[in-house]
């Protein structure tokens, strides 16, 4: 038994249901990221664990003990909220104890309590003013505050971000992880930022439609996605996803796609066994880190393919450059060395490490395992 | 108003020039004065004795300045049959505003409160009909309310005036508080609920102490509304009866002579708890309308 147990677990309202046997089970000290667009379902299934929406079906368990229908704050949850939730007419030190006091611990504990989160936080200085006077990054500290004071076997961070600009919003991801390293607290988080999501967690649930579509290490959700929605919903740029068709040739699966001009290329596959789909379409799946410029390709890959084709459009971002370059009628999106030479409409040689590339069935989507 | 000078200076949508201004602030004047007119009657021939005003001019002012009227209005003055002035009426109608204000607020509140955090199957059909109860012009319920104030006992009394004007002031109390409290973010009361506070807790704790403002608005309302009520204290006051009653036996005794300096006396003496609320909370009434009305 985990420490926190999702099972079967189902939402709905009325008739539709929005959230669908979901089965997730997170270790003490994990760090679970529920990622997913907005409407998949995420923030409902962290609402239910924290006891402010109810189960529909399945079950919910806490260090083995069933929560379903168990008040929240009988949890020993705390959640993080994305406006922060602080309370307005309280102070910053009332904000954070407002919890004990409701759950009648003795007041030389709260402040005893109060005064070991403050300094962990760097906000002792904060503890007289109202929430009014707090900058963004200081409230979602106080905010932070407020659920470590509790002790809780859980924390739920519901987007706790996104109300932050984008300078803070990555020093204080960056806080949350130390944070997270130094106490080994148990989180369950919430966003819609993949790269949130990648860099924070120690898990991550892909989450779309109420599905959970897949559920493992962030490395395994970057290199085998599950299926097209995983792979294009995680990194940015997404995945490029190019039809193309299996040819072998000397006992070796290629994907057959066309270039800019129409001419016909093969790109010799890796690691899926796609033997027994011979003159089948596939779905071919590339990162764009996988396409680069022959001086920037990975040299420990075993499998550079060199391709020449027409560069579209070259989108330089400082550190790389962005190529787009057409294959199977697709646009396709490149990321080379930024000092590499390069001319919209031109010929490029590009480089794809084909090590890293993963197919998936047309029909299905799902990605092709053997 | 504090850059009127150097957006004198500029080519603004809206002109500023000086003659503009001169002639906006001559039209504002003359209006404030206008509507200031029928104090100053009222304070002029208050101060009066009566012979001045039967004989000479209302807006003049007093050749001999007295304050009987205003003795007489309020100890001495016949109101009905018996010669008390307006003191006890006015007693009744603060023993009838005071609870009735505070009930109706406090309810008001708890009403909002319900309809905006703890929604339940059919709400807006209930919040519906408390706005409907807005609309019910008083002369409706005058005979029903005679009966159920009957049947409670509460006939001709001070409670009983209470009540008619709890019930009747709950739906504003209720629209106020509701549109306020739903502009309040949810996710405080939920916040406040894994922290572990219940209902009244929530209640007391995290909405009461932001809402000042509408709080203001409903005391107003309700005080201006339920002191100024004559046809329920007419109707159901029986011993008890309001100021408002009482002003109107002071002023339409049909007996002997009409001491207008004393019936001026009287008015203002009424209207004073009113101006009273309004100068005290008066700029807190208008904030406390827009905050409540921004969101609905």
């Amino acid at each position: 038994m985990s420490f926190l147990d999702i099972r079967r677990a189902t939402k709905s309202y009325g008739t539709v249901e929005v959230l669908h046997s979901v089965d997730i089970s997170v270790e003490e000290g994990e760090f679970l990221v529920l990622v997913g667009p907005s409407g998949c379902g995420k923030s409902t299934l962290l609402n239910m664990i924290a006891g402010l929406e109810s189960i529909t079906g399945g079950e919910i368990a806490i260090k083995g003990r069933t929560v379903n229908g168990v008040h929240p704050s009988k949890r020993n949850i705390a959640m993080v909220f994305q406006s922060y939730a602080l309370y307005p007419n309280m102070t910053v030190a009332q904000n954070m104890t407002f919890g004990l006091e409701m759950h009648g611990v003795p007041k030389a504990e709260r402040d005893h309590a109060l005064a070991d989160v403050a300094k962990l936080l760097q906000i002792d200085h904060l503890l007289d003013r109202k929430p009014g006077q707090l900058s963004g990054g200081q409230r979602q500290r106080v905010a932070m505050g407020r659920a470590l004071v509790r002790k809780p076997d859980v924390f739920l961070f519901d987007e706790p971000l996104s109300n932050l600009d984008a300078k803070l919003r990555v020093d204080m991801r960056t806080e949350i992880k130390k944070l997270h390293q130094k106490l080994g607290t148990t989180i369950v988080y919430v966003t819609h930022d993949q790269i949130e999501a990648m860099t924070l967690s120690t898990r991550i649930a892909v989450m779309n439609k109420g599905h959970v579509q897949q559920l493992g290490t962030p490395r395994e959700i970057y290199d085998r996605p599950a299926n097209v929605f995983v792979a294009t919903f995680m990194g940015s740029p997404a995945m490029n996803i190019i039809p193309a068709s299996v040819v072998v040739k000397d006992g070796c699966p290629n994907a057959r796609v066309a270039d800019a001009d129409g001419v016909e290329r093969l790109l010799p596959f890796s690691q899926p066994n796609l033997a027994g789909r011979e003159g089948r379409e596939i779905l071919l799946g590339i990162r764009p880190e996988a396409i680069t410029d022959p001086e920037g390709a990975d040299r420990k890959s075993s499998n550079i393919v060199a391709m020449s084709n027409r560069v579209g459009v070259a989108e330089p971002a400082g550190s790389d450059t962005f190529v787009t370059m057409t294959l199977s009628g697709r646009d396709v999106i490149g990321r080379i060395r930024a000092d590499a030479n390069v001319t919209s409409g031109e010929p490029f040689s590009f480089a794809i490490n084909m090590e890293k590339a993963v197919a998936f069935d047309p029909k299905t989507e799902e990605r092709i395992v053997h | 108003m504090a850059s009127a000078s150097s957006s004198a200076m500029q080519d603004t949508a809206v002109s500023t020039g000086r003659v503009t201004r001169t002639f906006v602030y001559l039209v504002l004047a003359l209006f404030a004065l206008f509507y200031l007119l029928p104090l100053y009657v009222m304070g002029v021939n208050s101060v009066k004795p009566l012979v001045e005003i039967t004989s000479g001019n209302m807006m003049a002012l007093p050749q001999v300045w007295t304050m009987a009227p205003w003795h007489s209005a309020w100890s001495t003055a016949q109101i009905g049959v018996e010669p008390t002035g307006l003191k006890p009426y006015f007693l009744n109608s603060i023993l009838m505003v005071v609870p009735a204000v505070a009930i109706s607020t406090i309810v008001g509140a708890l009403n909002g409160y319900i309809l905006t955090k703890w929604r339940f199957r059919g709400d807006t059909w209930v919040f519906g009909l408390m706005l409907f109860s807005c609309f019910i012009p008083f002369q409706i319920v005058l005979i029903p309310m005679a009966m159920v104030l009957g049947q409670l006992g509460l006939a001709g009394s001070v409670p009983g005036l209470v009540l008619v004007h709890v019930v009747y002031g709950i739906g504003f109390t209720t629209l106020y508080f509701r549109n306020y409290y739903a502009a309040f973010p949810t996710e405080l009361v939920r916040a406040a609920q894994i922290d572990g506070a219940g209902f009244f807790r929530i209640f007391w704790r995290i909405l009461l102490p932001v809402s000042g403002p509408i709080a203001v608005v409903s005391v107003i309302w309700q005080f201006t509304n339920i002191w100024n009520d004559f046809l329920f204290g007419a109707s159901f006051g029986g011993t008890s009866q309001p100021m408002t009653v009482a002003l109107n036996n002071l002023v339409q005794s049909s007996t002997g002579v009409k001491e207008y300096n004393v019936h001026f006396a009287g008015a203002i003496l009424a209207a004073l708890p009113t101006l009273f609320v309004y100068v005290v909370a008066g700029r807190y009434f208008v904030r406390g309308l827009m905050a409540g009305s921004v969101k609905g």
